[in-house]
């Protein structure tokens, strides 16, 4: 058990579509990650007793975001994997946001 | 006649090490699309009757707890850090490690399962449930809040079961050394899904429990 070798920078990666994780990161980078985490659920928790009016819906999706971004890249491994991946998730968030805008497109003139 | 038997064995080798494993990621990937696509349209839904009802939304999200939300918010999220140091584990061919990472996560999602028993069973207490006697002199729009967190909440701790069983399934297979520090795609895959239950819940819990 090499725990002081924290990057697995040269793990076998064979020809035939095999992976392995190169620069993976260690136990120490993940658990960061997540006090982060925990401390953005804290920030969000004590924010939404304050009144914040209109906005506390908009900080509250922001915190959710950037802790959802955490998650994709550190515990998801997104950010050391393959360019696809990134490009599919990217499109994938692109989607969902053109639907809930034309959603709202409808929904802003109905109820006016 | 020894020639022979080296390339059965050879053959058998080649049979054996044929893996696609960023196939198997891909596949996991797109699935995880599929869950946005159902997860999302409900998203879209609760954000267009919020949208029309937003003070009785409100009202009805007083009537949960925050704190237990908090609690299991803060359960998730270490289980998915312990999906990540269970792969860490394995890919530093510590299996014994690894397997306890697993049982935690698999600890807390028990958990979770079990405050959600009690938070849905403080509700239905309160006759909070379809036709439920408080249900009936509520409005249209607290109506809506609740059918919407049930379906959400609910369908959310169905993932949760079946991510619970895809880990049991895995760390199986890292016990009887199928899965080891060279071949570890499937509890990965195992892992991208328990982290897309965890993003669920992140944003489930500040649309349902932190309105004001």
């Amino acid at each position: 058990m090499d725990n002081h070798n924290s990057e697995h920078a040269e793990l076998s990666e064979h020809d035939d579509g095999q992976i392995a994780e190169a620069h993976h990161p260690s136990y120490g980078v993940n658990v960061l990650v997540w006090i982060g985490l925990i401390a953005l659920t804290s920030i969000t928790v004590s924010i939404s007793g304050i009144n914040l009016g209109s906005l506390a819906l908009t900080v509250a999706l922001i915190i959710a975001t950037v802790k959802t971004m955490f998650v994709i890249n550190f515990f998801m491994h997104l950010k050391f994997d393959n360019k696809v991946f990134k490009i599919f998730v990217g499109v994938c968030m692109l989607i969902f946001i053109v639907v809930l805008v034309l959603t709202f497109f409808d929904l802003t003139f109905r109820y006016e | 006649m020894s020639q022979n038997i080296d390339t059965t064995q050879q053959e058998i080798h080649e049979i054996h090490i044929h893996r696609d494993d960023f196939g198997s990621k891909m596949g996991m990937w797109l699935f995880l699309f599929t869950e946005v696509l159902l997860f999302g349209g409900l998203f879209i839904l609760y954000a267009s009757y919020r949208f029309i009802y937003p003070n009785e939304f409100a009202l009805a999200a007083s009537e949960l707890d925050m704190l237990m939300g908090a609690i299991n918010t803060v359960i998730l999220l270490t289980s998915s850090l312990t999906v990540v140091l269970g792969i860490v584990a394995l890919q530093k061919n510590n299996k014994k490690l690894c397997l306890f990472f697993m049982w935690v996560t698999v600890v807390c999602g028990i958990l979770f399962l079990v405050n959600k028993y009690f938070e849905w069973g403080a509700k239905f207490h309160h006759g909070i449930y379809p036709k439920g006697p408080a249900l009936q002199d509520m409005s249209e729009g607290e109506v809506m809040y609740f059918g919407l967190y049930y379906v959400m909440t609910g369908l959310h701790g169905l993932h949760i079961v079946v991510g619970l069983a895809f880990i049991g399934f895995v760390m199986w297979q890292i016990k009887k050394d199928v899965l080891t520090s060279t071949n570890f795609q499937k509890l990965e895959n195992a892992g991208l899904y328990w982290h897309l239950v965890d993003i669920i819940w992140i944003f489930l819990f500040p649309l349902f429990y932190l309105i004001h």
